[in-house]
C-alpha cells in the first residue's frame, strides 16, 4: 500500500516535512528514527470537525470538517512545543537576570502562529506587534537566534540591537514596540504586494488593546477603499496588558470592527480552526476581493510581559481553567493520540528534542559576547562611506557604518 | 593606568583639536573615551550591571509648607493628585490603567477615595485621550491625563501641538484649554531600551503656547505638579521614571505650589555652571562634588525645572558670575534642550565667556538596547567636559 510504503522513504518524508518546516534545526537522523521506528499501524490521515466560525458580511465561511494528515500533526506539535518551551526558557532566564527589559511571552497562543504560517507561504509576508517571538519562529527565525537577541549578544536575529520586541527576518517585518503602529505599515506592505504582482499578501496583526487605537480604522478605510491584499488578525487574549476587553472596548466584536471588511472569529486555541480560517481568508485576498479581518479568540498564560504577574486582574482558576481544556498543544496532542497518528513515546521523544534544542540556544545565548561598541552607531542612515555621529562631547565623534 | 592614559590622550586632542584634523581622528579619540571610561570596558564577557549612574540628594526637608511625611516619588504625585481632588470638585485624572493605581502606582487610592467618574481608564488611544483632554479642559474641567510613557505621546503630538497650544491664540481668547495637565513618566530607566527611555521635551519646546516642567524629586515634583493643574495654560509634566522608587524625601502633606519658569541654584559656585533637568540633576550633583575634590574647581549647579518657558536670566546671571557652562541631558545631542540654552547664552554673554559652553548628551542615535550604559551622559564624561572647560 502506497501510505506504508511513505514511511520507509526518509527522502520523500523528509522532502515533504522539510517543505513546510522552514528551519534546519531538526536534524535529519529524528526523522530517519520516526519513521524506522512507525508501529506500522498510525492512520495517515483524519478528518476533524472543527468550531464554526461567526461570519461578518461574509455568504461562506471556513468548512467545519477538516482533514489532517500525520506529518501535518507531527510537524504542529513540534513546533508548538518548541516554542512553549522557548517562550518557558526566557521566562527562567528574566527571573536569573540574563535576560533584562521587556519580554512579552507567548505562551498559550501558540496554535495562532502555526496555524496561520500553515496557510500562507513563506513568500508571503507579516507583521506583528510586540509579542513575537513565536512569529520570528515561524517565520524562519531559529531558537538560537532569538534567544542571542533576547539576551542582547551577537549572535542575535537583529543583532543585538533590537531585543524581545524588535526581532525581523525575511518577509517578517517584526516585532514592533509601539501599539498599533504596525497595522497601517502591513497595509503598505500589502500595496507593495498588489503592486508587484505575485500574488503575495500581507497578514497584519494586532491586539485587543490596538484595536481601539485611531490608525486600525484609518488602515481598515484605506485598504478596502484600495483592495489591498491584507488578511487583517485581532489575537484577542481578552486581556489589554491589565484591561479586559469588556472595560475596554464599546464593542467586543473585534471581527465587526473593520465594518465595510467582512470578517470571521476563529477559535484560536484550535491550530486547525487557525488552519481553516487563514486558508479561507487568504482565498479571500488571492482571488483580488480585497482585506479580510479575523479575530482569533486566544489567551496568554503569562501575565503582559515579565514585570506582569498575570494575577491581579485575573483569577488563577481562569487561568488553570484555560489551561485544562484548551492548552493548544493539549489539544493537538489529544487528537493525534485518540485517532492513532502518533504514539505517547513518539511525541515524548519530540519533547525530548525539543528540550535540547532549547538547552542548547539557551547556552548559546549565555556565552555569545555581546555586540562590539563600535555598534552602537551603526546602521543609523544609508550611507556608502561611514559618516560622524556626534557623542556626548562636541569633540567625541563617532562613526557610523551601514 | 586609565586615568594616565585618559589624561595623555586629552592632552594630545587638545593639539589635535586646534589644528582641525579630519574625522579620522576624531572618532577613534571618540571610541577611545568610550573604552577608558570605567563604566566600559573593552573584555567582551558581557558585564552585569550592579548601579545606577546617579546617586539620588535628597532636598533638605521643607519648613514653609507645614508637617512633613516621607514619599518616594510616586507617592509625592499621588499625594498631589489627592490635595487636587479635595479642592477642586471638577478635577478628573484618566489615562490607561489609572483606575486600578497606574503602573507606576502613581494614582493607587484615588478612584476608591473620589469614585470612578472621577479617576477613570481610558482605552489604548493616546491621541483619543489628549484629544478628549483638550475638549473636557475647554469646557471647564480640570483635566489630569496621563499618557503612560513618554515615548508614547507622539500619536498626540498633533493634539498637544496643534489644538492646545493654539487654542487660546486662534480663539483671540475666548476659550482655552489652561485646565489641561498631562503627566508622562519620562526619561531612561536602566533597560527600557528604544521605548521607554525617551526625553522627547526637546520636540515640544519648540512650540509656543505650551509649558514643560521636569522635576528632580518628590518636593519639587508635588509642587510643580500642583502649579501646573493651577496654571491657566496646558502644561506637560514629566515624572523621571528611574526616580519613581529611587527618591524619597519628607514631603510637605498639605498643598503647596513651587513657581513655574524659576530655575534653582541648588549650589553657589564661582567657574562653571552645571545645567540640568530631572535625573541628570543628580548626576551634575556628584560631578560638582568631583570637580571640588578632584580638580579645586568650584561649580554651581543649576536645576532649570521648567523647560518651556524657561528662565535665562538665572542661567545667564550665572554664566556671567563663572564664565563657563555645561549643559547635560540624556536625549540626543543634535536639536537637544541644550542647543537652546547654548545659543541663547552666547547670544547675551557672549564676552563673558572663558570657554566654548559644552553640552554632554545623549548619543544622536536611537536609546539603543543593549548599550545603555554607554550611551547615557553619566559623571564621567561631563567630569572630563568640565576638565577640558578648564583647561582650554
Amino acid at each position: 500500500m502506497k501510505w506504508r510504503r511513505r514511511h520507509h522513504h526518509p527522502s520523500l518524508f523528509l522532502s515533504t516535512l522539510n517543505r513546510i518546516l522552514k528551519t534546519t534545526t531538526e536534524p535529519p537522523d529524528a526523522a530517519a528514527v520516526i519513521s524506522v521506528r512507525s508501529y506500522a499501524d498510525f492512520t495517515t490521515q483524519a478528518t476533524f470537525e472543527i468550531k464554526k466560525c461567526d461570519v461578518h458580511k461574509l455568504d461562506e465561511a471556513p468548512a467545519t470538517e477538516v482533514v489532517m494528515t500525520r506529518d501535518e500533526g507531527l510537524q504542529y506539535y513540534r513546533i508548538m512545543q518548541t516554542m512553549r518551551r522557548m517562550e518557558l526558557k526566557a521566562d527562567q532566564l528574566y527571573k536569573q537576570k540574563i535576560i533584562r527589559g521587556f519580554c512579552h511571552l507567548y505562551d498559550g497562543q501558540e496554535a495562532c502562529a502555526v496555524g496561520i504560517e500553515a496557510s500562507i507561504n513563506l513568500t508571503d509576508h507579516l507583521i506583528t506587534a510586540y509579542r513575537a517571538h513565536g512569529y520570528t519562529y515561524t517565520r524562519g527565525g531559529t531558537v538560537k537566534e532569538i534567544m542571542a537577541e533576547l539576551t542582547g549578544r551577537r549572535g542575535g536575529i537583529a543583532k543585538g540591537k533590537g531585543g524581545s520586541m524588535h526581532m525581523y527576518c525575511k518577509h517578517f517585518y517584526g516585532g514592533n514596540g509601539i501599539v498599533g503602529a504596525q497595522v497601517p505599515l502591513g497595509a503598505g506592505v500589502a500595496l507593495a504586494c498588489k503592486y508587484h504582482g505575485k500574488n503575495e499578501l500581507c497578514v497584519c496583526l494586532y491586539g485587543d488593546g490596538a484595536a481601539n487605537q485611531g490608525q486600525i480604522f484609518e488602515t481598515y478605510n484605506m485598504a478596502a477603499l484600495w483592495k489591498l491584499p491584507v488578511i487583517f488578525i485581532c489575537e484577542n487574549n481578552r486581556y489589554g496588558m491589565g484591561t479586559s476587553v469588556e472595560r475596554a472596548a464599546a464593542s467586543t466584536d473585534y471581527f465587526k470592527r473593520g465594518e465595510f471588511i467582512p470578517g470571521l472569529r476563529v477559535d484560536g486555541m484550535d491550530v486547525l480552526c487557525v488552519r481553516e480560517a487563514t486558508r479561507f481568508a487568504a482565498d479571500h485576498c488571492r482571488s483580488g476581493k480585497g482585506p479580510i479581518l479575523m479575530e482569533l479568540q486566544t489567551y496568554r498564560y503569562h501575565g503582559h510581559s515579565m514585570s506582569d504577574p498575570g494575577v491581579s486582574y485575573r483569577t488563577r482558576e481562569e487561568i488553570q481553567e484555560v489551561r485544562s481544556k484548551s492548552d493548544p498543544i493539549s489539544l493537538l496532542k489529544d487528537r493525534l493520540l485518540s485517532n492513532n497518528m502518533a504514539s505517547v513515546e513518539e511525541l515524548k521523544e519530540i519533547d525530548v528534542e525539543v528540550r535540547k534544542e532549547i538547552e542548547d540556544a539557551a547556552q548559546f545565548a549565555t556565552t555569545d559576547p555581546e555586540p562590539p561598541l563600535e555598534d552602537l552607531c551603526n546602521h543609523l542612515y544609508h550611507n556608502d562611506s561611514p559618516v560622524e555621529v556626534r557623542g556626548t562631547n562636541p569633540w567625541a565623534k563617532l562613526k557610523s557604518v551601514s | 593606568m586609565a586615568a594616565a592614559a585618559r589624561f595623555f590622550i586629552r592632552g594630545a586632542n587638545s593639539k589635535l583639536s586646534v589644528s582641525g584634523i579630519g574625522p579620522g581622528a576624531h572618532s577613534s579619540l571618540g571610541a577611545a573615551l568610550l573604552k577608558l571610561s570605567p563604566n566600559c570596558s573593552s573584555r567582551l564577557k558581557a558585564q552585569r550591571r550592579h548601579a545606577a549612574h546617579f546617586t539620588f540628594h535628597p532636598d533638605p526637608v521643607p519648613t514653609q509648607y507645614g508637617p512633613t511625611q516621607k514619599m518616594n516619588l510616586f507617592q509625592s504625585i499621588t499625594n498631589a493628585l489627592d490635595n487636587t481632588l479635595a479642592s477642586d470638585p471638577t478635577a478628573v485624572i484618566f489615562g490607561e490603567d489609572v483606575a486600578f493605581g497606574g503602573v507606576f502606582r502613581c494614582t493607587v487610592g484615588l478612584r476608591d477615595k473620589y469614585g470612578k467618574d472621577r479617576v477613570f481608564n481610558t482605552p489604548l488611544c493616546e491621541q483619543g485621550i489628549v484629544g478628549f483632554g483638550i475638549g473636557a479642559a475647554a469646557a471647564g474641567a480640570t483635566a489630569i491625563a496621563e499618557i503612560q510613557f513618554a515615548d508614547y505621546i507622539y500619536p498626540a503630538f498633533d493634539q498637544i501641538v496643534n489644538e492646545a497650544a493654539k487654542y487660546r491664540y486662534r480663539s483671540g481668547n475666548l476659550y482655552d484649554c489652561g485646565n489641561l495637565t498631562i503627566r508622562s513618566p519620562w526619561g531612561c530607566v536602566g533597560h527600557g531600551s528604544l521605548y521607554h527611555s525617551q526625553s522627547p521635551e526637546a520636540f515640544f519646546a519648540h512650540c509656543p503656547g505650551i509649558k514643560i516642567v521636569i522635576p528632580r524629586g518628590p518636593v519639587q515634583a508635588k509642587g510643580l505638579l500642583l502649579a501646573c493643574i493651577a496654571d491657566r495654560n496646558p502644561c506637560i509634566f514629566f515624572e523621571p521614571k528611574i526616580l519613581y522608587r529611587a527618591a524619597v524625601e519628607q514631603v510637605p502633606v498639605e498643598s503647596y505650589t513651587i513657581p513655574l519658569s524659576q530655575a534653582e541654584i541648588l549650589k553657589e559656585g564661582s567657574d562653571v555652571t552645571l545645567v540640568a533637568w530631572g535625573t541628570q540633576v543628580h548626576v551634575l550633583r556628584e560631578v560638582a562634588s568631583m570637580a571640588q575634590e578632584k580638580l579645586g574647581v568650584s561649580c554651581e549647579v543649576i536645576d532649570l525645572k521648567t523647560i518651556l518657558p524657561w528662565d535665562n536670566e538665572t542661567v545667564c546671571k550665572s554664566v556671567v558670575k563663572t564664565g563657563r557652562l555645561l549643559i547635560s541631558h540624556e536625549a540626543p545631542v543634535t536639536g537637544g534642550f541644550a542647543a537652546e540654552i547654548s545659543s541663547t547664552v552666547q547670544e547675551e554673554c557672549f564676552l563673558n565667556l572663558e570657554a566654548p559652553i559644552s553640552r554632554v548628551c545623549g548619543y544622536d542615535t536611537p536609546f539603543p538596547h543593549i548599550f545603555e550604559p554607554f550611551y547615557i551622559p553619566d559623571k564621567w564624561k561631563c567630569f572630563d567636559a568640565i576638565k577640558r572647560m578648564i583647561n582650554y
